[in-house]
């Protein structure tokens, strides 16, 4: 017995491969058994869960009618715009923000006080001004990603050793040549972590924003399944959204280690 | 025309003192004078804290003294700039460029044609015995590999004179034996102008021409050693008599400072 606790109770230690693809398709599978048992043994009433062959249909259903891939391209397409515009503006004024004192002075009170606004409270005022088309999911991802962004990178730019600056100064490089071939490219693996960590966080904030006044998006499509008690829609909504983030999340890591070797692993 | 003779570098009553963090002015260097001449290894050696460090930051221009001045070939230094070179203590290898492109990295910012460059890369790599390696990146090396690279892409831009911030420091004890070996060799065939910084006794002597004796808080030159050792140098002189005569004397001042640093109390800001 104490050999079993050796090998799997002791902090930080490798587990055989395995075993360890063992315990995740065990609890997945237990997961899975568990919402069998509740659903197909009558336990909880389908109006609350569905089976997962209802969700099967649903998915089918849904793919057969044209209506999940509407809504997932239409929630997609509003994610990937609002994170696109925020990055674009996040990743270099992060940059300025973590290296410069005069931009930290600029932006960084501003930030904190804007980062810990919830969204939601400010999608009526949102509503106003923009409207309620895609403009205002596109500012809801935007303003709940690009603060978080901001603060995240201007981490990783402060991060960067004042030693790698200073070898450059001693090689002769100029300000300009430091911060352009320094520490720029010294920020992109933190830059890549940052964006692939807020793009999950925009998938929460597409559902915040499409919850209010949306007629398309996956949101809005688990929002409406609930007037009309569709859990197995519901289900079917959560699981596409689940899927869609473990897609992206996946895809980031690919291109981190694809564009940036010299940081894999 | 006369010629006088003045020294590669002179470093003229410098003193830094700046506030800490609490508002507590701090007088980190004081009256610190000394010459480092032309194709000499000269190493400061001192315990921790006591701005040996931040000496090496002031003649690489890194920072600005309160006092006093520092010229190299007779102009001040006002600024960073390529005629001198610095290794430092922590590995500061640019992570996203190979080995080759590392030390071509100022050479590359000197705007020097690609092919030369590469040429004068491969050189120094060669001398660093490190021939094979031009295409591996930085995670891939050891502390040991890192600090050789460091020190070809510092000499690989013909530096006046190479600043040496305890650039063994991190190493394990072995590693940091071929390290000192390799420098002697590389000194032995370039005669290059070194100051060099370290709290290891030993280092010092084995690499010195002269080694200057640093107190602690304000940091000044104690004394200056001449080591009269023969050279070429290896690492089996370590045990020699005239080694270990140095050593005690050394050892004895710099003994003496450390007892007077924990008996003032003062705590110890930086390296």
């Amino acid at each position: 017995m104490a050999s079993f606790l050796d090998a799997y109770a002791t902090p930080k230690k490798d587990i055989p491969r395995r075993a360890y693809l063992t315990v995740s398709t065990l609890v997945a599978a237990a997961i899975l058994a568990l919402w069998c048992a509740l659903s197909y043994g009558g336990l909880v009433r389908s109006d609350f869960l569905p089976t997962p062959d209802e969700v099967v249909t649903a998915a089918i259903n849904g793919i057969a009618d044209g209506s999940l891939l509407v809504n997932t391209s239409v929630s997609v397409t509003e994610i990937m715009s609002g994170f696109v515009i925020a990055s674009v503006f996040a990743v270099p004024l992060g940059i300025l923000m973590g290296s410069f004192k005069i931009a930290e002075a600029a932006l960084e009170p501003v930030t904190n006080f804007v980062r810990y606004l919830p969204v939601s409270a400010l999608i009526p005022l949102l509503i106003l001004w923009v409207g309620i088309d895609i403009e205002e999911k596109i500012s809801v991802i935007f303003i709940g990603t690009f603060f978080q962004q901001l603060i995240l990178i201007a981490d990783v730019s402060r991060g960067v050793s004042q030693d790698l600056l200073d070898v450059s100064y001693t090689l002769g490089a100029n300000r300009r040549t430091v911060v352009a071939r320094v520490l720029v490219p010294a920020t992109l693996p933190g830059v890549m972590d940052t964006l692939r960590v807020t793009l999950g966080w925009a998938w929460t904030y597409l559902v915040v924003a499409e919850l209010v006044a949306a007629n398309k998006g996956l949101g809005y499509f688990i929002l409406n399944s609930m007037r009309g008690l569709f859990t197995d829609q519901i289900f079917l909504g959560i699981m596409v959204i689940g899927l869609l983030g473990l897609i992206t999340d996946q895809v980031f890591k690919l291109l981190r280690n694809w564009l940036l070797p010299w940081a894999a692993g | 025309m006369t010629v006088i003779a003045t020294p590669k570098l002179r470093i003229a009553n410098v003193a830094l003192r700046f506030r800490s963090r609490g508002g507590v002015p701090v007088t980190a260097l004081e009256n610190i004078s000394l010459d480092v001449e032309d194709k000499e290894f000269s190493v400061i050696v001192g315990p921790s804290g006591c701005g040996k460090t931040s000496l090496l930051r002031l003649v690489a221009g890194l920072i600005e003294p309160t006092e006093g001045a520092i010229s190299l070939d007779d102009a001040r230094i006002s600024g960073p700039g390529k005629d001198r070179g610095m290794v430092f203590q922590s590995y500061t290898l640019f992570p996203w460029l190979t080995v080759q492109d590392n030390v071509e990295f100022g050479l590359r910012i000197a705007g020097i044609p690609a092919a030369q460059r590469r040429e004068t890369a491969k050189r120094f790599i060669a001398q660093v015995g490190l021939n094979g390696f031009e295409r591996l990146y930085p995670k891939q090396l050891s502390g040991g590999m890192m600090q050789r690279v460091a020190l070809a892409r510092a000499l690989a831009n013909d530096p006046a004179i190479l600043l040496m911030d305890e650039p063994f420091g991190a190493l394990d004890s072995q590693t940091r034996s071929l390290m000192q070996e390799l420098l002697l060799d590389i000194w032995q065939a370039s005669h290059k102008t070194v100051l060099f910084i370290t709290h290891d006794i030993d280092e010092s002597i084995l690499l010195g021409d002269r080694v200057y004796v640093m107190t602690a808080r304000p940091g000044r030159i104690k004394e200056m050693v001449q080591i009269g050792l023969p050279r070429p140098r290896t690492v089996d002189m370590l045990t020699s008599d005239a080694f270990i005569a140095i050593k005690r004397r050394i050892m004895h001042s710099i003994h003496e400072e450390a007892m007077r640093s924990v008996a003032t109390e003062r705590p110890a800001a930086d390296g």
